[in-house]
């Protein structure tokens, strides 16, 4: 990079004339962005065709599968098309909060990106407030969403708006709360650290390490689905009742940057958890593994090895919680406006707050050999959990014979 | 719009209290060509107000200027998600008021497409009452097997949306041969399709909490309000055409009327699938006891007369002319003949003039009577519950609004 820098500055005559802090510094930047940007766009483009055909399967029919291979590239075609339509303001919109909020959304989620420990090495920036910079870029979106239901002069855009402030504001009080019992867990707020914390296997984990964790990790993911508008939370955008929501009224390009920002926002979602609860990118002895395996003597190829082991590890976690929050959007009903806040100030609230009374307590009190055990105990809790989870759902598909509250007349 | 609700309109705008919405002609969850205008506090529907008329076709001024067999393949469009039920309906009025006697077979054949299309009825309206609750997988799920009833029903009757396959006096061609065994792999289909759908839907949380308690009508408002079908007796009113006013030989089928408690949206989607189950239990019997003989009446009055007849016989030849260039002519009187459809009851208020065109054909829309009684089901409630109820009322537009 250095090496390459100075190259450009003397290839280029304007670049001379500027400071080399200045040039590093933008080039920094600019290779970032471009790097960061890809990797949001193609997520964002097969997170879209994933999310398409797995509704397919599930709901027993093929989904998209005509262009390219399989449809794989049916996002691509699909985000062309939109491309060329027109973009549309209505003539009683604001025309400027309405053209810039979906910017808003889509700045807000991939700011977040900045932060995420792809691996040991691969991370755009590692400072030592992550999470709660992952905090404050999640709250940007809610402005946008805002600004494009007031906007938009539609009343079911403000409704959808609305709806999407209380309930980000509503959740992130919980999800604060969770966050915090991990900062007070590992005495950090750096996210690096925050995985250094845990190692590779499941006992390893946040989630295992004691009951109160692993309560606060099914709140986090709650949450987070509430937080990013999924199902069976998406009330800003409940296509049956608000007809489209906040995005109701734009067109073209504006309309596919909110979806980028959604699918962007769903690998967040599970990215965010695997790095507080799953272990990150702990792959263990994968990667000096790969690298004996590969017989790598060069330092640079080494790392690469190491890294790219520990990036697929990170994917495949937050990936199988991507795949679950897909299969929870085609499943689940809807909840309802004034169910969705009983549920996070009557439930989620009081719970994250005894949770973190109870894991200061633990933290202070119950000693190292303590905590080894729970995670013992608990691993084999969530094991067994996960088992009889799968057993249920099968018994379910197989035997399961629902009761009806019915009087039959005769 | 009133001068009225104008007035309202106005006044409410200037107090700026609440805000003022149009749920259709237009919206995802109004099914159809339905307006009804909310004025919210907040999410809670405060006041609302229903209009119809959007698909107005004038199904009753047209029934007066054609004649009486014409009118079959209007009565398709009236309740278009189960056609062949307001088929039946409307020849068994033309039929009790000429007193033809219509043979056995078509009967039974006539139940049997009844008891289908009660089904696919049902499936339709939970299925699509589920995509508004935010459950679209169960559309799929409803939808699939219904378009494999299309197929039956194509087999049987030639088309896949509408049917006329009855005629006054009988049916318009018989059943295929090898029907049984199509319709119960059909059956057993069905089955299949509410079990998944069940399976999604009856123990989930969320689905129970948007559904229970959610705009109850009470017995006396059931009855008040002229509710028939599934959404009355979800009220836990037992009443049922079938069982109180049997026609057809439906007091020889084996078959109960499932009643709900509360009369809340849950109670009236379980209803149907309740009712869904009973119908194919009845289809069953109907493949069972299915007799031979004519599917046709050999009343002169209404039965065109066999080719060879015609031919051969001058008699046949003048009977023929007649039907063909001067219609089927019913003595004078009036007739109200009903029947059970799948969302409640279907009546047909037919005058005869003696002339070859009805003198008036009124139908009463089971629908029209559940969307008048919209506007004050959803008052105090959300609009979530205002779209989740609508979908258990299946409102069709085109039998309400004609």
């Amino acid at each position: 990079m250095e090496n390459f820098i100075t190259n450009m500055i003397a290839q280029c005559s304007w670049l001379q004339s500027l400071p080399k802090w200045v040039v590093v510094f933008g080039f920094q930047i600019f290779f970032s962005v471009l790097i960061l940007f890809a990797f949001v766009a193609i997520f964002a483009m097969l997170a879209g065709y994933v999310e398409r055909r797995v509704a397919g399967r599930i709901q027993s029919r093929i989904g998209p599968n005509r262009v390219g291979p399989q449809g794989i590239l049916q996002s691509l075609a699909d985000g062309i098309k939109v491309f060329l339509k027109e973009d549309v303001v209505p003539t009683a919109a604001d025309p400027i909060l309405f053209r810039i909020a979906p910017y808003f959304v889509f700045v807000g989620m991939f700011l977040a990106f900045v932060a995420i420990p792809f691996s040991a090495q691969w991370v755009i920036s590692d400072f030592n407030l992550g999470i709660f910079y992952l905090l404050a870029c999640e709250a940007l979106v809610v402005i946008g969403i805002v600004m494009s239901g007031w906007a938009s002069n539609n009343k079911w855009s403000l409704i959808g708006g609305m709806r999407s402030a209380a309930q980000i504001v509503s959740y992130e009080v919980p999800v604060s709360l969770t966050i915090l019992m991990i900062v007070l867990w590992c005495g950090t707020m750096d996210i690096q650290q925050i995985i250094l914390s845990q190692g590779p296997m499941p006992w390893h984990w946040h989630v295992f390490q004691n009951p109160f964790l692993f309560i606060g990790f099914f709140i986090f993911f709650i949450g987070s689905l509430a937080e990013g508008n999924r199902m069976p939370f998406d009330m800003p955008e409940a296509e049956s009742e608000l007809v489209s929501g906040y995005n109701t009224e734009y067109s073209g390009f504006r309309f596919i940057i909110f979806f980028f920002a959604e699918f962007a926002n769903l690998y967040l979602i599970g990215a965010i958890v695997t790095i507080l609860f799953l272990g990150g990118w702990q792959a263990g002895v994968l990667p000096e593994f790969f690298v004996s395996i590969f017989g790598a003597e060069n330092p640079w190829i080494v790392a690469l090895i190491k890294n790219f082991t520990q990036l697929f590890v990170f994917q495949a976690k937050a990936l199988v919680l991507v795949f679950v929050i897909i299969q929870l959007r085609w499943t689940l009903p809807r909840v309802r406006v004034d169910q969705l806040m009983a549920l996070c100030w009557k439930y989620l609230v009081p719970i994250s707050f005894v949770n973190l009374l109870a894991i200061s307590f633990w933290v202070v009190f119950v000693p190292e050999i303590g905590t080894k055990i729970t995670a013992g105990v608990m691993t084999t809790f969530g094991a067994i959990i996960f088992i009889y989870f799968f057993y249920r759902v099968y018994w379910q598909l197989k035997f399961s014979k629902a009761k009806i509250r019915m009087n039959p007349f005769s | 719009m009133n001068s009225n609700l104008a007035q309202n309109i106005e006044c409410l705008e200037t107090d700026g209290a609440p805000l003022i919405v149009n749920m259709g002609p237009s919206h995802p969850a109004f099914h159809g060509a339905l307006r009804t205008q909310v004025y919210l506090d907040g999410e809670t529907i405060v006041k609302a107000k229903s209009e119809i008329g959007y698909l107005h076709r004038c199904f009753e001024k047209h029934s007066e200027n054609s004649c009486y067999q014409n009118v079959i393949p209007y009565t398709d469009r009236l309740n278009y998600v189960s056609s062949l039920m307001n088929n039946v309906g409307y020849c068994k009025a033309v039929e009790d008021l000429m007193g033809v006697v219509v043979p056995d077979r078509a009967i039974i054949v006539r139940v049997l497409i009844c008891e289908l299309s009660r089904v696919i009825d049902h499936l339709v309206c939970v299925g699509t009452n589920l995509v508004d609750l935010g459950a679209l997988t169960n559309f799929w799920y409803t939808f699939n097997v219904r378009e494999k009833v299309y197929d039956f029903i194509e087999k049987i009757s030639g088309a896949r949306l509408t049917y006329s396959y009855t005629r006054i006096g009988g049916l318009s061609r018989d059943l295929y041969s090898g029907y049984e065994k199509d319709l119960k792999i059909l059956i057993s289909e069905m089955r299949q399709a509410i079990r998944d759908v069940k399976g999604l839907v009856l123990k989930n949380r969320i689905f129970l909490d948007r559904t229970r308690d959610v705009c109850v009508v009470s017995k006396k408002q059931a009855l008040d309000w002229g509710f028939t079908g599934p959404c009355l007796r979800a009220s836990g009113v037992p009443f049922d055409l079938r069982k109180a006013e049997p026609y057809y030989y439906y007091e020889t089928f084996d078959f109960d009327i499932p009643v709900g408690e509360v009369g809340d949206t849950y109670d009236r989607i379980m209803v149907r699938f309740e009712e869904m189950d009973q119908s194919l239990h009845i289809m069953e019997q109907c493949i069972a006891r299915m007799p031979k003989g004519p599917i046709m009446t050999d009343d002169k009055r209404v039965r065109l007369p066999a080719k060879q007849e015609v031919y051969t016989n001058i008699e046949a030849l003048m009977n023929h002319f007649k039907i063909v260039m001067h219609g089927i002519k019913p003595p004078k009187g009036e007739i109200y003949s009903r029947t059970e459809v799948a969302n409640g009851e279907l009546g047909f208020y037919l005058i005869s003039d003696g002339s070859m065109n009805p003198y008036r054909l009124k139908v009463r829309p089971p629908c029209f009577y559940m969307f008048a009684a919209f506007e004050h089901m959803i008052k105090g409630y959300m609009i979530a519950d205002a779209v989740a109820t609508l979908g258990s009322l299946n409102v069709v537009v085109g039998e309400s609004d004609r």
